[in-house]
């Protein structure tokens, strides 16, 4: 089953980490990623730029309207996300228990994924 | 990452918003500072016990608030002070508290902060001090080490900009648009001083350190005001300018020119964010002198080797941004384009009536001997150079000439036997 893991977290307050504990957080996180990827339940890892780079497209009306920044202005920011291939919902949250002890703060949402289409472009090992 | 750490990153990323709204309240720069280390002291003590407040922000603005006033009765009446008890029952009241925070305010509050350190009658340093003083909370020891000077001159130096700040009409209404639209100019340019501050001249962590508190301030400032193509211009120029910043100098500490860095050493996360804030820039076709800088370091960053790089794009430019905001310096600028494009003697010609007006300028000089130096007239190039050497900054600019002139001095010694 494959579940989609959100990262949410205070976008200000990791982007105020200083490097060494940015790297700290991530030499943990790998570590996590490694034993996944070994058993090959690990898909698409992807952290995301700051919302400051994120462009909009409303569709509430037509033409569509393209706004700067996230959809939403909320507390706490979607920075990130994992695909994982796990047995269950068990399995999943085990992960992201994992993945929080490497990473505290914020929260993951775990979310089945419907439907999923590996990367297709010439060349992308998907 | 440990618990304390988290919060201090909390603390710290609060802290322009906090000292605004406090500011706001106050009407007084000391007492916001005092009232958000207040603030932050309890929070050291209270979050790991009961856990981070919902809204860390709402939370220290209050905390912070009502230790400043019970500050003011004591000092006022000589009366006890309330219990603590007063405002432990920080759940409810934070709730209350978030619905008044007006969310129009807050944007104002971090603006008029970053707006005061940029007072005209404060000398430019004192204004980068005083912003990473209150707005960053660097330390002055911190501080003091990224500008080279001692801990007491630097106390001294932030002390002295407070009491004129004081004494200062420091405007509280909330601005119409156009004032707005000035102060966040105004405020632009300082975070970009902060950025030169250490980027001139790039010695070590404290340096470093500056260029990443910019870049944290106009990321900050972008997240205020989403929809301004100077803002992203200014955040993007930043950005793909400290991405170069491990390729800048080598392992002697001397300066590395563009053409011979090592680009696998550009760090290409920053590169991406760069890139991506130019593109979001453009589509709304109001050009600015940032967003053409940052052009200019984006055809820079994308060029894989030195030979790829877009010169006449680059040339066009600097063209665009002498139109829009003429200044010496940015003709210098443009020289070394059309010094690839069309040849030294084109870029000397260039550069040769900026003479006057740039008398000062280690860049022109360097840049000067450097023509010089490609055309064979020696003699000429070598007192560029010498006259950049007196007018470098830092070691390592100097050391950087002086190896032009050592090389020259090898030349045209005699050759033995």
């Amino acid at each position: 089953m494959l579940y989609a893991i959100l990262c949410y977290n205070e976008e200000d307050v990791v982007w105020s980490w200083s490097q060494e504990e940015d790297a700290a957080v991530m030499a943990r996180l790998g570590v996590v990623h490694d034993r996944l990827t070994k058993a090959g339940k690990l898909g698409p890892a992807v952290r995301l730029l700051p919302t400051t780079a994120a462009t909009t497209l409303r569709k509430t009306q037509d033409p569509p309207l393209v706004i700067d920044g996230p959809f939403a202005e909320t507390k706490e920011q979607l920075l990130g996300f994992y695909v994982i291939d796990v047995a269950d919902l068990n399995e999943a949250l085990d992960v992201a228990r994992e993945l929080a002890a490497a990473n505290p703060g914020g929260a993951y949402e775990v979310r089945p994924v419907a439907l999923y289409n590996a990367d297709r472009r010439a060349g992308a090992g998907g | 990452m440990t618990e304390v750490t988290w919060i201090k990153a909390a603390l710290t990323a609060a802290r322009p918003q906090a000292i605004g709204a406090l500011l706001r309240y106050f009407r007084d720069l000391d007492t916001a500072e005092e009232a958000f280390q207040e603030a932050c002291l309890r929070a050291l003590k209270s979050w790991p016990q009961n856990g981070p407040p919902r809204d860390a922000t709402a939370w220290l603005i209050f905390v912070g608030r009502n230790a400043a006033l019970d500050g003011m009765r004591r000092r006022g009446k000589h009366e006890p002070l309330p219990p603590d008890e007063a405002i432990s029952d920080i759940d409810d009241a934070e709730a209350v508290l978030a619905e008044r925070l007006d969310g129009s305010h807050y944007r104002d509050d971090v603006l008029r902060l970053l707006f005061i350190c940029c007072h005209p009658e404060l000398p430019n340093t004192q204004q980068i001090a005083l912003a990473l003083r209150i707005v960053s909370g660097l330390s002055v020891r911190q501080i003091a080490r990224a500008f080279l000077v001692g801990e007491a001159a630097m106390e001294q130096r932030i002390t002295r900009a407070k009491a004129r700040i004081a004494q200062a009409d420091v405007p509280f209404e909330t601005p119409g648009a156009p004032e707005r639209g000035e102060r966040l100019a105004v405020v632009a340019a300082m975070v970009y001083l902060v950025f030169n501050e250490g980027y001139s001249t790039g010695e070590g962590s404290a340096r470093a350190q500056l260029c990443e508190e910019a870049i944290r301030l106009a990321r900050l400032l972008l997240r205020l005001f989403q929809t301004e193509p100077e803002i992203m211009g200014l955040t993007a120029l930043m950005l793909l300018q400290h991405a170069r910043a491990a390729a800048r100098l080598d392992a002697a500490g001397e300066i590395v020119l563009l053409e011979d860095q090592d680009r696998s050493l550009w760090d290409g996360k920053l590169i991406a964010e760069g890139l991506a804030l130019i593109d979001k820039a453009v589509r709304h076709r109001r050009p600015g002198p940032y967003q053409i800088q940052a052009a200019v370091a984006a055809l820079h960053a994308r060029a894989a080797r030195p030979e790829e790089t877009d010169w006449p794009q680059i040339d066009a430019l600097y063209a665009a941004l002498e139109r829009l905001q003429p200044s010496p310096v940015v003709t210098l600028n443009r020289a070394v384009a059309v010094g690839k494009l069309h040849g030294p003697a084109a870029a000397l010609d260039m550069i040769e009536p900026l003479a006057p007006r740039l008398s000062g300028y280690f860049h022109f000089f360097g840049a000067k001997g450097a023509f010089l130096l490609q055309l064979g007239r020696k003699g000429e190039a070598r007192a560029a150079f010498d006259q950049a050497i007196a007018l470098a900054n830092t070691p390592a600019e100097a050391a950087h000439i002086r190896r032009h002139l050592d090389r020259l001095a090898q030349e045209s010694a005699p050759t033995p036997g």
